[in-house]
């Protein structure tokens, strides 16, 4: 719509008022037109009434008239007139128009307030937003203030960092320089050090040299009397031998104490490998057969086998004398290999062992279980029949023993034992006495031949006695009377001799004078007479038969 | 176990002969020798001045007592009272004294080390060895004393001489590969010899009988080293004490480490035995170590003193199953320990007046019982009056036997006689 301008023209009715009203304002600006849409109360009839006689009054109505024509031609109404020209006005176009224009009105008026409502509706919406559009400027100052805070912070942070990064630095160095102060300063203390030590040896030899200069009575060992070497022995002077002799003693030190150790070493190494021999055999001794298992040992079977039977041999020759590296090596391998197979086996029986438990029925074990039982009850059983045997035959043996002598037939058949008993216990007897007879005779030949001996002893010392003293004489006088002395004993003594010999166990050198050879037949027959007599028991002997016997030849009487 | 009375000391020179019939002991410049087991006065001399060191000579026959302000070594012989010997080094000086394995020779450190003299109570000779190193172990002898061993300094270096001690004549001269050769020791057997750097620097080496090193040995570097080595009686473990409180042993095939023990402040281990002196206290430093004698069974225990951080406790330590087997822990710090030359058992004192004594079978405190009393002997070296509480054992020493120890405090000393157990 265009600009309505105001007209000075009389209102017609209530309705033009608005208009007019409504046209005036029209140029108002938008911001205005919110708080005057508001002032939008019906109007008074009143001010109605006054402004709607403003537009038409009594002077132009025809004008007023051909004006609304107009007005409403244009705006596409139909018009009021009756026909194009004439002043008749049609009613009926008149109110339709007036019903046009209230409809039409209304029609405003609804949209009037749809808009106002959206007015208000964007009213609140503009508010709304510009209370956050404040908030949010707000929050933005803020933040941006929060920022460059946080970025003053940042910084000074950064320039501590720094700082810090410098410090560090600067200590590093200072810590570099005093390390190389310390090395340089130690090897300076060291070239000192040796420079003192030498001024040192210098002055210690200065000093030695005086004190050896001086040899003065000051430095002097006073000894009462010197002492004697520990050991005893004289010192002696150092040569070449004696050094030497040094060296070798030294070398035999270290040379025992590398046999010892060596020795303790052999024994100990013997002892281990003793063990491992024992270690391996009872390993093998636990292994099940090798014929069970074909599968495992098909691999290590012909290695193992070789192996074993080398070993074997070696076993056999003392291996563990031996002791290069392959024999060595050998028994080592061979020990974890079979290690290695135990301690699968064990690891089988340990899953055969849980696989039983966790109640998987293994036949064999169960039987063999069963087995083990029956065989211990029929164990059992002998057992037990044993020792019920054993109690009857005790109990048999006790009746035996015990039993009095009631009934005739345990009688006799006492008797039939006793018999026989005493039967044996006879012959016993006789043998026994027969024996003991004999033991006595062997006795008393015995003593007999002991007092003989003793007298043929005493006989002989006898002789021998006047033998010497004849000598004695003898050579002390003649030769004549030793020849005298003499040859009568020599003949006698030749020949008897062999008589003598034969008969007598302790002969001695010098010839006895010698009974008859019947004498000595007579001899073994004197037991008979031993036992009265014993000097003439020993006289009768083919003892000494010189003079002083005078039992000789009274008993040679007696013999004869 | 019975105590005998106090008697008067000076110098905690209390030593038991060699065959342990006798007992000397020094009280200022007069020297006491008594019967072990009686401790009655057996001889009496007069020096000429305060003593500063005894030895008895290997055949219990000699003492030497050495007085180094004078610079002077007396001998006194048991056999004959009236023998006497005097060694003046004059203005040489002297040092250190100490005899030679064969009881005949005396070695003499001169003053600065010059060289150490030895003189011979048998002929006129006498013998110098130049250069020795002043160290805190110079000389070693072989336990059968047939060889000694010298470390020697020449032109800044270190060497090693190994002479016979028969007659004297130079075997072995070698060079070392140390900084700073701190000490040696032989082990028991004789042919092997063990020389250790200085504390700055962790380094053994091992030497043979005839020179040739046979092995070397670092444990780490830069760290402060080895404090002390001990060899065990069997000649096979060496057990070297360092200052990082470990203990470290090797064994004779290799000579390299078996095994390392630590002493840690904690012990984690249930199955060592702790033995607490009543109140409990911490502190600090390093290590000695101790190697009982073997019996027919194997050696099985050593102790060592962690000093640089427990100077209280003696740590004991099974050798067969290498292992922390007891710890015992005292009151005061350990002043000194000593096995008993028979059995396992361990005597440790602490500078009080109690005696320790631990064997596998349990552990026990002793106080030695004081009297207040004036002995009426006429020899005023026994007199004593000493109230309880004076006596502070800082030392001891066990009688050859093991049924005696001698207990040395400052100023006194007495015997300590054990019951005999029966021996397992």
């Amino acid at each position: 719509m265009g600009d309505w301008k105001t007209i000075t023209v009389p209102v017609l009715s209530s309705d033009s008022k608005n208009i007019f009203q409504y046209t005036s304002e029209k140029k108002i600006s938008p911001s205005s037109m919110n708080s005057q849409v508001l002032r939008l109360p019906l109007p008074s009839s009143k001010t109605m009434h006054g402004f709607f006689s403003a537009f038409c009054t009594e002077e132009n109505i025809e004008q007023s008239i051909s004006y609304l024509d107009r007005e409403l031609t244009t705006l596409g109404f139909p018009s009021i007139y009756a026909e194009s020209k004439g002043k008749e006005l049609n009613l009926i176009s008149i109110i339709n128009c007036m019903n046009e224009l209230l409809v039409l009105q209304h029609k405003n008026l609804r949209a009037q307030e749809e808009i106002e409502l959206q007015h208000l509706k964007l009213g609140s919406d503009m508010e709304h937003l510009q209370n956050c559009y404040a908030k949010l400027k707000e929050q933005l100052e803020l933040s941006k203030r929060e920022i460059v805070g946080l970025q003053e912070r940042d910084r000074q942070l950064q320039s501590k960092n720094r700082n810090l990064h410098q410090l560090l630095k600067n200590e590093k160095d200072e810590v570099q320089k005093l390390q190389n102060i310390i090395s340089s300063r130690a090897t300076q203390y060291n070239h000192d050090m040796k420079r003192k030590e030498r001024e040192y040896n210098k002055l210690k030899e200065r000093l030695h040299q005086l004190v050896m200069n001086k040899k003065d009575k000051k430095i002097a060992m006073e000894v009462l009397n010197y002492v004697g070497r520990a050991d005893g022995k004289r010192g002696a002077w150092r040569t070449d031998k004696t050094e030497a002799r040094n060296e070798e003693e030294m070398y035999k030190v270290l040379l025992s104490d590398y046999e010892q150790r060596q020795k303790q070493l052999l024994v100990e190494n013997a002892e281990l490998k003793k063990v491992l021999q024992q270690m391996k055999k009872e390993i093998i001794s636990l292994l099940p057969p090798q014929k069970q298992k074909p599968k495992e040992r098909s691999e290590d079977g012909p290695v193992l086998s070789d192996l074993e039977e080398d070993i074997g041999e070696l076993n056999k020759e003392n291996m563990w004398e031996l002791s290069c590296e392959t024999v060595r090596e050998q028994l080592t391998n061979s020990i974890r290999k079979q290690w290695r197979m135990l301690k699968n086996h064990v690891e089988k029986l340990d899953n055969q062992v849980s696989r039983v438990r966790s109640g998987a029925l293994n036949e064999k074990d169960v039987i063999s279980r069963e087995d083990h039982e029956l065989e211990t009850e029929k164990l059992e059983l002998e057992i037990q029949q044993c020792k019920e045997m054993i109690r009857t035959q005790q109990q048999l043996l006790q009746q035996q023993l015990m039993s009095p002598c009631d009934d005739d037939t345990t009688l006799i058949l006492q008797d039939c034992y006793l018999l026989e008993e005493r039967e044996r216990l006879q012959e016993e007897w006789r043998l026994f006495r027969e024996q003991k007879k004999n033991f006595e005779k062997e006795r008393r030949s015995f003593t007999e031949a002991a007092i003989r001996l003793g007298l043929e002893r005493k006989a002989f010392e006898e002789d021998r006695g006047t033998w010497l003293k004849q000598q004695f004489l003898s050579m002390s006088t003649d030769c004549k009377h030793s020849e005298n002395v003499t040859a009568p004993s020599a003949f006698l003594g030749s020949s008897d001799q062999d008589n003598r010999l034969a008969i007598s166990t302790s002969q001695q050198r010098k010839p006895h004078h010698m009974l008859s050879v019947p004498v000595s037949a007579e001899s073994c027959q004197t037991t008979q007479y031993l036992t009265h007599n014993s000097s003439s028991a020993a006289s009768k002997t083919p003892a000494g038969d010189s003079k002083p016997n005078q039992g000789v030849e009274s008993d040679k009487e007696a013999v004869e | 176990m019975d105590f005998s009375e106090l008697f008067k000391l000076s110098g905690l020179l209390g030593r038991f002969s060699p065959d342990g019939k006798c007992l000397a002991s020094c009280v200022q410049f007069r020297l006491v020798v008594r019967d072990a087991s009686t401790l009655q006065v057996l001889q009496l001399y007069t020096c000429l001045d305060q003593i500063q060191y005894i030895e008895w000579s290997s055949d219990s026959l000699f003492i030497l007592c050495a007085m180094y302000k004078r610079g002077i070594v007396q001998v006194w012989s048991l056999e004959q009272p009236d023998w006497h010997c005097k060694i003046d080094e004059g203005s040489a000086g002297l040092v250190a004294s100490c005899w030679s394995p064969d009881g005949r020779h005396i070695l003499n450190t001169t003053e600065f080390h010059l060289r150490i003299t030895v003189w011979s109570l048998c002929t006129k000779s006498v013998s110098y060895i130049k250069y020795p190193k002043a160290c805190q172990q110079g000389i070693a002898f072989t336990k059968d004393g047939r060889y000694m061993a010298v470390a020697e300094r020449r032109d800044c270096k270190d060497f090693i001489s190994i002479f016979v001690c028969s007659d004297w004549q130079l075997l072995r001269h070698f060079d070392t590969e140390t900084q700073d050769l701190f000490g040696i020791e032989w082990a028991p057997n004789g042919c092997v010899l063990a020389a250790w750097d200085t504390c700055l620097e962790y380094k053994i080496l091992l030497y043979s009988l005839d020179g040739r090193l046979l092995s070397t040995y670092r444990a780490y570097e830069w760290s402060l080293g080895i404090k002390s080595i001990a060899w065990s009686p069997s000649s096979q473990f060496l057990a070297i004490g360092s200052y990082d409180e470990k203990v470290r042993i090797l064994n004779h095939v290799t000579w390299k480490k078996i095994t390392e023990f630590e002493h840690p402040a904690t012990i984690a281990n249930t199955k060592t035995i702790v033995y607490k002196e009543v109140e409990k206290s911490p502190s600090v430093e390093t290590e000695r170590l101790s190697l009982p004698p073997t019996r027919a069974l194997a050696s099985s225990l050593f102790s060592t003193h962690s000093k640089y951080n427990i100077p209280n406790a003696v740590w004991i330590w099974d050798i067969q199953k290498l292992k922390l087997f007891v710890v015992l822990e005292q009151l005061c710090a350990v002043q000194s320990f000593q096995w008993d030359p028979r059995q396992p058992r361990l005597a440790v004192c602490t500078g009080n007046s109690k005696v320790y004594l631990w064997s596998p079978a349990g552990c026990v405190a002793v106080q030695v019982p004081l009297e207040a009393r004036a002995q009426t002997n006429s020899c005023s070296l026994t007199n004593c009056s000493v109230s309880a509480g004076d006596f502070q054992i800082v030392s001891l020493s066990w009688h050859a036997s093991g049924d005696s120890m001698a207990l040395l405090g400052k100023d006194n000393f007495c015997m300590c006689y054990l019951e005999r157990e029966e021996i397992k």
